[in-house]
Order: structure tokens, then sequence, then C-alpha cells
């Protein structure tokens, strides 16, 4: 038995997130066997009749135990018939263990998790302004509650006031903490985490029982689980099929009797034939390989709504992804300084490095870095200037700069350096215009570097500003495009600089100067094409392409708005995650396919076992069809029955892992699993009913 | 020549005659159904009837419309038949008794035409041309409507609407039953099959007792007997009647009718989907499973042992002289690979394996190519079952010609699937459970299990073709095949069609490099293997039991 222990869950404390994920999940056989011991008490509690009649294939196992068991009973001197009566009540077992196997695995989490929810006392305050204490239980939406270092925040909400960090690890598994502030994408809190400084007052959005740990703790424990739309379709057909091989078996009867084989075929015997045609291997294993999908997404710290969304991300044919963050990095960097004529590199150099001293964004800094490092201006400190005043980059203007020793430097956006330089009574030269142009056609963003000296403003130069694709990022669109899947990049940029960028990034198409609506517009264009698409998004703008999306994936570090319009969350918020849900959801498809391929090719192996067993008496010939010389009439029934029962056993690692994917296109996959599936489930039965037979042919009454 | 070798010669003919007809026939066909225009003679018909040839119906519509159409097809073939006796044109022949006058109704209407009344015996000029020869031109246009209905199912996208029933009814008779009846009924009186209206004659004294011969319009009904996948002879010996198959050359024209359409209209599929290539996928399927079983029916029956085989020189017994075993064989794997039912030998007295073959042809469905109509339907049902497995292991939810197959659509395929074999193992059973039914049969054992066998999975499946043996003019079997016949053919059309309708309402999902591609090989290969895995499983204890006892005991 030791050799078909599926493979457990990882020992690492049940922490969610990357702690979980770091410990792949290869341990050692004893823990396999302890898990599986462990799900037994499930196991045994889900033999209800009312839960298995869900699983139809299932069900007929559990009618057949129980019709075995009555008629073994009315014949105890039997040991063929308890033989049989206790395999197939194994079966039914090994089904349910199977399924709680995949169901403990989120059954830790669960426990994590419901810690970091109980006995959390809030601050409301009152109309008035006065705080009350009451717990969060009592929290009702549109509450104000205050928060402050140490505090665990009582219920999901938006932050109205203040700035605080916040410790997000009982829901996300990073330690370290982030910031969340009133106002932008950047207000959303989540009930259980802690404040770890500062103030803050949070409305709460979500009522009790329904917050996001809540949903996640349901979510791990799979009590939400709803069958989906394939899971349905393929239930129907493993059905039609069972229902086919009732007629086979209990036709068989009269059949039997007409050939004057009645003798051999017992209802134990037809009982037994009939658990091992129908599709008991897929049957058993349905469920787990559903939730050990979801299981797959949650140890990717990612959180789907539905079954029916992780489906939807293995059917997905166009993935819009965000420029920033995703496809580059998430900041652009200064490339090159480029003088207008009759100004030399260094000076241009060494203008934008002043200006940019006060410039605490990151492209500030890189164009500090950049005179520094390749253009070796010496280093400069603002204290060195103790008259200067430095004036910050802010979003509104655009610019920063110095005014120091009658100078007045500036460097910014195109737009609002011209702007500046006009108004300071400067002209801007053809060439200025010339530079910004090209700088923009190759896809970069020209910052223009100005200075006012002597009651005259004028253009020294520009700055070269570069998107940095993120590396392997051009392999990964690659694969994609094997596996029949558009990229399209979207980004605010104007379409010159769109298209560099999508060509250097390989991406198949670019929306570029994308609105909201813009993007909402792609998508519905692309689904009115029978398209699926996914997306990732965290601002409230992005809320409604996430509904519309058909896979939303929502950063937990946005907007309570655009969480609740996407149909996944990752706690990680990396969008580029997208490409690994869609291959979630493929091989979800891919395992149930592919255990339903060897479940059916299975049968063959059983008919060459089973018919030659109850004919070959009454028609000799028949026994030509014993291929596997098979010892006994009886060891062949009890091989295959056993073969059948182990066989779900051996393969529950299978359904919990899933299937490899490959990045392929459909006809390689096809060919592989067809071959690995189809065919080595055509083989394998014959040489595994043989083996139990040898083995049971040693034993004194069956060989 | 060595009868091998001819056998081969025979195939080979019967390949290149349908090569050269398929493309031709598969467009005109795909024409047909899709042009706007109307003859004069369909306009005639369309207002004698009362229809709007230029309304669309929805799947309910249109079947409402098969339904009616045939429920009428078989009160007024029953009358026929339960009057005959006081009608002219009857050659003296009484009227039918109710229960063989209702089998017979089912049998011509279902586009089975099992006949368990011998033609020359019981079957007047008005019963035979007036009625079940008329039969034989509309039943097959249904199957061809369903079919076109079906496809219409893929081809469309955001509607319900599958097209016109009335329409389509008409015109598989007016432009492709008709014209090609006509030429085929004057090759085969060229061949020797007769053509006339003459009365009974008395031809000269034999085993002491006078002997009868009637003549009639023979060549007529013969080809559409076999171009409309029909299979009810004229005569009780089918084709292997001299004056409905004279000779060898007749006979693989025969043969060549039987298969004509059913090949052809897998063209009609690709050119009304927008592919050829999609129907050169199903055609690959089709053929393959052709082949091997004319091939292994063809071992078989040349590999007969024994001394009394080597005395005929094979396998001769309950085969034409004239036929020998490769056109015999030939014959017997078109007829039930198609839902015709036709013989021109016994197959009952083909060896074991062979009538496994014949049997395990019409198990597959009749798919390979199947009934007119049918066959297509019935194969496309299967390919959306293999889709299914297939599309899964690619890793996205299964879709077919840009369809996705979700519950809706598997529920149906599946009820498709659960219906005949529901009917043949269901009543085999009852018969052999029976004392009356399972004394019927002229063997006992293996052999006798399966003659019953034979006639349940040829009426189910509509096919009709006797393995002989067994006594089916009861009023058990009259009943209980005819039941199966009406069932076997109307039930999988309700799923068929509410299928199509389910389909036809879908926005189509375009392909990408992810899709599984099911005009390549590999998808034929797992179209044949489902096809074989499906039929294998529901089949192999009965088969076993049956043929298969039989022919491992040789």
């Amino acid at each position: 038995m030791s050799t078909t222990t599926p493979t457990p869950t990882p020992v690492s404390p049940p922490v969610p997130g990357p702690a979980a994920d770091a410990a792949p999940a290869t341990p050692g056989r004893g823990s396999g066997t302890r898990r599986l011991l462990a799900a037994l008490p499930d196991a045994v509690r889900k033999l209800d009749p009312r839960v298995m009649v869900r699983t139809p294939v299932m069900f007929v196992v559990l009618v057949g135990s129980v019709f075995t068991t009555v008629l073994a009973l009315r014949e105890p001197g039997d040991p063929f018939g308890w033989a049989i009566t206790v395999w197939l009540w194994l079966t039914t077992l090994f089904a349910n263990l199977a399924e709680a196997v995949a169901e403990g695995r989120g059954k830790a989490q669960a426990d994590t998790l419901r810690r970091a929810r109980t006995g959390t006392v809030a601050r409301r305050l009152t109309p008035v302004g006065t705080e009350e204490k009451v717990p969060g239980t009592d929290l009702r939406v549109g509450d104000r509650v205050v928060c402050e270092a140490g505090d665990v925040i009582p219920g999901d909400g938006d932050v109205v006031e203040g700035v605080a960090s916040v410790d997000e690890s009982a829901v996300t598994g990073e330690s370290a903490p982030v910031i969340r502030e009133s106002g932008g994408d950047r207000s959303a809190v989540t009930g259980g985490t802690r404040v770890l400084s500062d103030r803050i007052v949070v409305t709460i959005t979500a009522r009790p029982g329904e917050t996001f740990i809540d949903r996640m703790i349901r979510l791990v424990e799979g009590a939400d689980r709803q069958k989906t739309p394939n899971e349905i379709a393929l239930t129907i057909l493993l059905a039609s099929l069972t229902l086919v091989f009732l007629l086979a078996v209990v036709t068989l009867k009269p059949f039997a009797m007409y050939a004057g084989a009645d003798g051999r075929t017992s209802l134990v015997v037809l009982t037994a034939l009939l658990v091992c045609l129908i599709p008991t291997t897929i049957g058993a294993l349905l469920s787990a390989i559903g939730i050990a999908g979801m299981d797959r997404l949650v140890r990717r710290n990612v959180l789907a709504r539905s079954g029916r969304a992780v489906e939807a991300a293995g059917d997905v044919s166009t993935l819009l992804l965000d420029k920033t963050g995703t496809i580059t990095l998430g900041n652009r960097r200064a490339a090159a300084f480029l003088p207008v004529r009759g100004v030399t590199e260094a000076e241009v150099a060494e203008a934008a490095q002043l200006s940019s001293l006060a410039d605490e964004t990151p492209e500030g800094r890189s164009i500090v870095a950049l005179a520094h490092g390749t253009y070796r201006v010496g280093e400069r400190h603002p204290d060195e200037l103790p008259h200067a005043t430095w004036i910050a980059f802010s979003a509104r203007t655009r610019m920063s700069g110095v005014d120091a020793g009658g100078r007045r430097i500036r460097k910014g956006a195109a737009g609002s350096v011209l702007a500046w330089v006009e108004e300071h009574g400067g002209t801007v030269p053809g060439d200025a215009r010339e530079l910004t142009d090209r700088i923009a056609a190759a896809g970069g963003t020209p910052l223009l570097v100005a200075v006012e000296d002597a009651g005259r403003a004028r253009v020294l130069g520009v700055i070269h500003l570069k998107d940095v694709v993120k590396e392997g990022m051009r392999a990964r669109f690659g694969e994609l495009r094997r596996m029949g899947i558009r990229t399209v990049m979207i980004t605010g940029d104007n379409p010159l600089t769109a298209r560099a960028i999508a060509e250097e990034a390989g991406v198949d198409d670019y929306l570029a100067e994308a609105t909201p609506e813009d993007k909402l517009a792609l998508i519905r264009r692309e689904q009115a094409g029978g398209k699926l698409v996914a997306m990732t998004g965290d601002g409230t703008n992005d809320a409604p392409a996430l509904a519309q999306a058909d896979v939303g994936v929502a950063m937990n570090t946005g907007t309570s708005a655009a969480k609740e319009a996407g149909n996944m969350v990752d706690l990680d918020s990396d969008p580029t995650k997208l490409i690994e849900i869609v291959e979630i959801g493929k091989q979800l498809l891919i395992t149930r396919g592919a255990l339903t391929t060897f479940s059916l090719a299975n049968d063959v192996a059983k008919y060459f076992a089973v018919i030659p067993a109850l004919f070959a008496a009454a028609y000799p010939s028949l026994d030509r069809l014993n291929v596997m010389r098979l010892a006994s009439p009886e060891s062949a029934i009890l091989s295959a029955v056993i073969f059948n029962a182990l066989i779900i056993l051996a393969l529950v690692p299978l359904a919990l892992r899933g299937v490899r994917h490959r990045a392929a296109g459909a006809d390689a996959l096809l060919r592989r699993n067809l071959g690995l599936y189809g065919l080595g489930g055509l083989v394998a039965p014959f040489i595994g009913i043989k083996l139990i037979d040898l083995l049971l042919s040693l034993l004194p009454g069956i060989g | 020549m060595s009868p091998v070798l001819a056998g081969i010669l025979q195939l080979l003919a019967l390949v290149v005659a349908l090569g050269l007809a398929y493309r031709p026939l598969g467009d005109h066909m795909a024409r047909v159904y899709t042009s706007s225009r109307h003859l004069r003679a369909e306009r005639w018909i369309y207002r004698a009837i009362g229809a709007d040839p230029d309304s669309e119906m929805r799947w309910p519509a249109y079947l409402r419309g098969v339904l009616a159409f045939s429920a009428a097809g078989v009160l007024f073939l029953y009358l026929l038949q339960r009057l005959q006796g006081s009608l002219p044109g009857s050659l003296g022949f009484v009227s039918i008794d109710p229960d063989q006058a209702f089998n017979t109704a089912a049998s011509f209407v279902s586009n089975t035409n099992w006949q368990s009344y011998a033609g020359e015996q019981a079957m007047g000029h008005l019963v035979q041309t007036g009625g079940l020869a008329v039969q034989n031109f509309v039943s097959a246009a249904v199957g061809m409507a369903v079919a076109v209905a079906f496809v219409r199912g893929f081809a469309r996208s955001r509607t319900g609407e599958l097209g016109n029933f009335w329409t389509d009814l008409v015109r598989g008779v007016t432009r492709v039953l008709l014209p090609l009846s006509v030429a085929g009924a004057l090759v085969l009186v060229a061949c020797g099959t007769i053509q006339n209206f003459s009365g009974v004659h008395e031809v000269g004294r034999f085993l002491g007792g006078t002997q009868q011969w009637n003549g009639g319009a023979v060549a007529s009904q013969e080809v559409i007997k076999n171009l409309g996948t029909n299979g009810g002879g004229y005569f009780n010996a089918n084709s292997a009647h001299p004056f409905e198959n004279p000779n060898p050359v007749s006979n693989l024209f025969q043969i060549f009718l039987i298969l004509l359409v059913p090949v052809a209209l897998t063209r009609t599929f690709g050119r009304m989907v927008g592919s050829v290539r999609q129907g050169y996928a199903i055609l690959a399927t089709t053929g393959v499973i052709w082949l091997v079983l004319t091939a292994l029916m063809l071992t078989t029956e040349f590999a007969g042992r024994g001394p009394a085989f080597e005395l005929a020189g094979g396998a001769m017994e309950g085969k034409e002289t004239r036929f020998g075993i490769a056109g015999s064989s030939l014959f017997a794997v078109a007829t039930t690979l198609t839902s015709t039912g036709a013989v021109n030998s016994f197959h009952s007295s083909f060896t074991g394996f062979g009538g496994g073959i014949a049997m395990l042809g019409m198990q597959l469905g009749e798919i390979a190519p199947g009934g007119v109509g049918s066959g297509l339907y019935g194969m496309l049902i299967m390919a959306v079952v293999a889709v299914f497995l297939a599309g899964l292991m690619v890793g996205r939810t299964p879709e077919y010609l840009g369809r996705k197959i979700g519950s809706r659509e598997i529920t149906h395929a599946a009820c498709y699937l659960l219906v005949t074999p529901a009917l043949v193992l269901g009543l085999t059973a009852a018969s052999v459970s029976l004392d009356g039914p399972a004394g019927a049969t002229t063997n006992t054992g293996a052999h006798g299990f399966s003659e019953i066998l034979y006639a349940y999975t040829s009426a189910a499946h509509n096919n009709g073709s006797a393995f002989a043996g067994l006594h089916a003019d009861t009023p058990w079997f009259n009943t209980t095949l005819g039941i199966a016949m009406l069932l076997g053919r109307f039930l999988p059309m309700v799923f068929v069609l509410a299928l199509a309708g389910s389909l036809a309402r879908q926005v189509p999902v375009p392909a990408t490099a992810g899709t599984l591609r099911t005009e390549k090989p590999l998808f034929s290969g797992l179209l044949a293997g489902t096809v074989a895995i499906v039929a294998g499983l529901t089949y192999f204890p009965a088969l076993a039991l049956g043929p298969l006892a039989e022919g491992l005991a040789a």
C-alpha cells in the first residue's frame, strides 16, 4: 500500500502565502500515510447517501456495496462474496478519502485565518465624535471605527482619515508592512490585519460574516464549493455512461440464462462487474481535482471567488496586461542626455542632475544616477547650495528644479517645460522638438531641461526616459502565443511609445492612451467575437472592466471596489500572475480529461478479465478471450475489482497535483495526453490485474 | 483471376467511383440546401401542403414537422395495407394483418425496411409502388433534412433557426433523390433488373408444384432502396433475387448506390460549415472504419476452414454464386454500416465472426457512413463526445467547430447515445427471457442468441436486414420490432434537433493555437477510437455470447 500513498501537502506550518508555497509537495511516505489516516474519519462521514448522491457514479457503487453486503449476509459461508463486498466498500471509501484529503489541505489554512478573525473589539465613532467599544461582530456597514498602532482592524473597510502602516501577513503571508492611506487607490483595509503605526479612521464596508477573511475561510474549506459548468457537463456524461453499463450488466443476466451460464452470474458477480465498468476512477477523483485546483491557486496566493472563474481561465484567449508593473519594471529610467545645438552633453547632464536633486520620484533618482554614473558629473547634494530654492516634483506642475546663484533650472515633461520657457521670454529651438519626437518614436519619454539665466530662458537638452521591459517577458509571451493566447498591452502612453514597447516586449497588440472606458470597450469587443478575456486591475476606475472580463484579477493592494468587481484577488499583487492562473485553469481541465480517458480505457481489460470468467463454462471457446490467463473465474473477478479500487488510491496524488501542463499547442498536448492516459489506460490494467491475480492465486480457495 | 484478387479489384473500383462522385454530389447537395430559389414544381407542392417555404423554424417547430409528417406516413401505409384487399392493383393479395401492417408501416417510415413479409407473396402493385416506394423516397429525405438542420446548428450563430423542414424535405426528393434515382434505374435496367407492371406468371413445375413469378416496377424501387439506404426489397430474397440484382456489375453498382449519398454528405457538411477539411476529417474516420470492417469481413469469409468450406471453395453457404465471397462480403459490410439492410446473401450463414462483423457494423451506430442523413448526424454526435474528452485534454472547455460543448449539449448527445443500446439490449433481454419469442429461433445456443440480438440491433438502428433463421412474423416480434424501429428513428432525432438548436444560438469561439484541431488526422483517429470504444463497451458482453462464442469455436 505504501507505494500508492498520495502526495500530501507541505509539512510546514499551514500559513497561507509564500511560506506554504515555499515547501513543495514532495514529503516522505510516512506523512502521506498519516494524512490519509487523518482524512479517514471525514471519508467515513461522507458515506452519507445524501452526500454521495451528488456523485452519481459513486452513488451506484455505494448502492452496490450495500447490495452485496445484504447478499453476503444471506450466505455468510461464501468467502468470495465477502471479499467482493469488502472491496466494493473500499472502493467507495477510497473515493471519499480522495475528496477528504483534498479538503484537508484547506482546513489547516482556514484555522489560521479563523484565529485572525475572532475576538476583535472595535472602537466605534459615535455621530457626536466620541468613541465606544463594541464587539467586532456588532459592526454594520457605514460604521466608522478608529484604529491605532497595535489595534486589529475589526472589519473590511476604506480608510477615510489618516495614514498607517499595516501588517497584512494574516491574509497575505507577507511580513513586510504596507501603507494604507485615505483617498486614492491604497485605501482599502482588510479585517483581521493589524495597524503597526499611526492612527486611521475606517468606514466599514462589509457586514460581519461577509468580510474578506470570512470569504477566504469558506473558500479554502470548500464550504461554498459548487460544481463548475464543465464539471456538471462531465458528471452528466459519466452518469450516462453509468446508465449504459447498467443496461449492459442488467441484461447480461437473461442473456446468461439463455446461454445456460446462470450459475456463474450470481448477483454478487454482476454487481462486481458493474462497479468495474462504470467510470469509478474519474467519478471518485472528480471533486478532488476541482478542490485541488482551487488549492493550487490559494498556494500561489490567489483567491478565486468561484471554480467557474478558474475554469474560464483555461479558456482565456485574450490577456490584457497593464504595461507598468507587468510588462515593464514599475518605473522609467533615464537612458541618455541629448543636448540641443550649441550646448554640450556635460552641461545638460549637470543641469539635469541639479534640477532633479529635489525630485524624489524614481525617474528623478534615475536621472541623478545616470549623470553621476555614465556622464561622470560630480556628485552633488542639496545642502551644498545653502541659499538655493528647491522646487520638488509635483504631479500638478510636472516639473522640478532649483533656483540658485542667479540661475533657475527646470526639468520636466516636455509640455510643461516648453510653457515655462515661453513664459520666461525664451524661444524653443527646432532641434529640441526634433529630439523629443525622436525619443517618443523610439518608445521613450522625453523630458526637457531648461535654464533661465540673464533674463532669458532657453532649452538645454532632452533627457531620454525609457521603460525597462522585465526580463523573460518576451519568452513568456512566446509561450502564451503557442498556447493560443493573444496578449494585449494596456498603457496610458501615446501610440508611438506604446508600439515601441509592445515590439520590444513581444506582445501581440497594444492599446495606447487607454482610458478605463477604452479598456471596457476593448473587452466587450473581444467578447462579442466569442473570446474570453482576462485582465488585472487595482484602481476603482478598473472596476467596470474587471467586472466585465471573464477572468478579472484584482490586486490586493487595490481599492475595495476593484476587489469587489473582480472574480479573483491576488494577495501578492503581482500582475504577471495572470499567466500562472491561466496555466492552473488549463491544468485543471487537462487532469479531468486525462483521468476520464484513463478510466474508460481501463474497461477493455476488465471485460477481458470478467467475460471469460463468467462464460467460459457455457462456451469453452470464450476461454480464448482470457488473454491474461487468470487463475480462476473467482480470482479474475476479484482481481478486476481490487485493481479498480487500488487505481483510485494510486491516482490521488495525480489528481491533487494535476497533470503536468506544458506551454504547447493543442495538437502536441493532445498527442501527449492521449498516448499517456489513453494508451496507458488501455495497457496498465492488463498488467495490474495479472499481478493481483498472481498474488490472489496463492490464497487457498481462490486460486 | 483468384476470388481474392477479384474482391480487391471490386473494392478499388468502388473507392474510385465514390471518389469521383464525392465532390460534385457533395457540393450539389450543399447548394440544394442553401439556395433560396424554388423550382416551379416545388412551389406547387408547397402550395398544396400549405407550407411557407421561406419561413425559418426553431428546433421544436422543425421537430414537429418531422414527427407530423412521419406519423401521417405511418397511418397512410397502415391503412393502405389493411385495405389492400379492397383496393385496385392488389394482384389478388388479401389485406395485411394488423400487427404486420403496423410493423411494415413503422419499418418503411423509419427508413428501416425490416420486412416480416415476403413481398412477392403479400404486396400488390399499389402498396409496393404507391406506398412502400414513396416512403423509400420521403423517409430518406427526412433523414437528410434532419442532418442538414443539424449541420446548420454548426453553421449558424446567434439564432435558433434551423431552416424549414418542408423545404428541406421537398428539395431532398426533387433535387437529389429523384434525379439520381432516374439515372440509377436506367443503369439497373441496362444491367438486367426488371421494370414492368405485369402480373403473376406461372413458370413451369418445381419440386412437384407450380412456381409463380411476378413482375413489377422493380428497378425503380431497387434504385431508391439502395440510394435512400432503405433496403426493403421488392422480393423476399432482396438483392439476392436475380430480378433485383442480376449480376456482379449490378451488385457493385448497388453497393455504390448504398454508399453514395452518405459519403457525399460529409462533403456537404464541410461546405456548409465553411471548411471542407472538416468534412474530410469525418470522411476519413468513416473510410477507416469501413475499410477495416471490410478487410476483416473478407479475411474471415475467405479463411473459412473445414471440409464443407473446402468443397464449396470457401464460406459459400447462403451466398449467391454469381457474387461470390467478395461480392457478398462487400455488400454485407456496406449494407450494415449504412442503415440500408438490403442483403444479397444470408448473414446468418456467414462465419461466426462474419455475422458478428455485420452486427458490429450496425452497433457502431450506423455512422460509417451510415444512413442517408442519419449517418452524418450520428457521426457528428460521436464527434461531439470525442471533442468533449479530447478538448479537456488540451486544457480548454471543449468546443467543436467553435461551439462550446457544455452541459446542455452533452446532455443531448448522451441521451442520443442511450436510446439504441436501451432498445437493443432491453428488448433482446425480454425476448430471450420469454418462452414464445425465445423459441422462435431456428438454432439454439450462441447462434440462436445471435438471431434475436441481430433482429433488435437491426430494428433499433433502422437497418432492416435480417439475420435469417428468426421467425419474426409473430405479434410479439412485429410489435416490439415496430416499436424499436420508431423509437430508434425518432427519439434520436429529438435530441439531434434540440442539440442543433442550442448550437445555433451560440456565439462561435474563434480558433487559436490552443484550440483542438478537428480537421487533423489525429482527431479522425480519436473519433474512430471513440466510436469503437463506445460501441465495444456497450455490446461486448452480448457479442461475446453470440458471434464471438461461435467464431472463437471455429
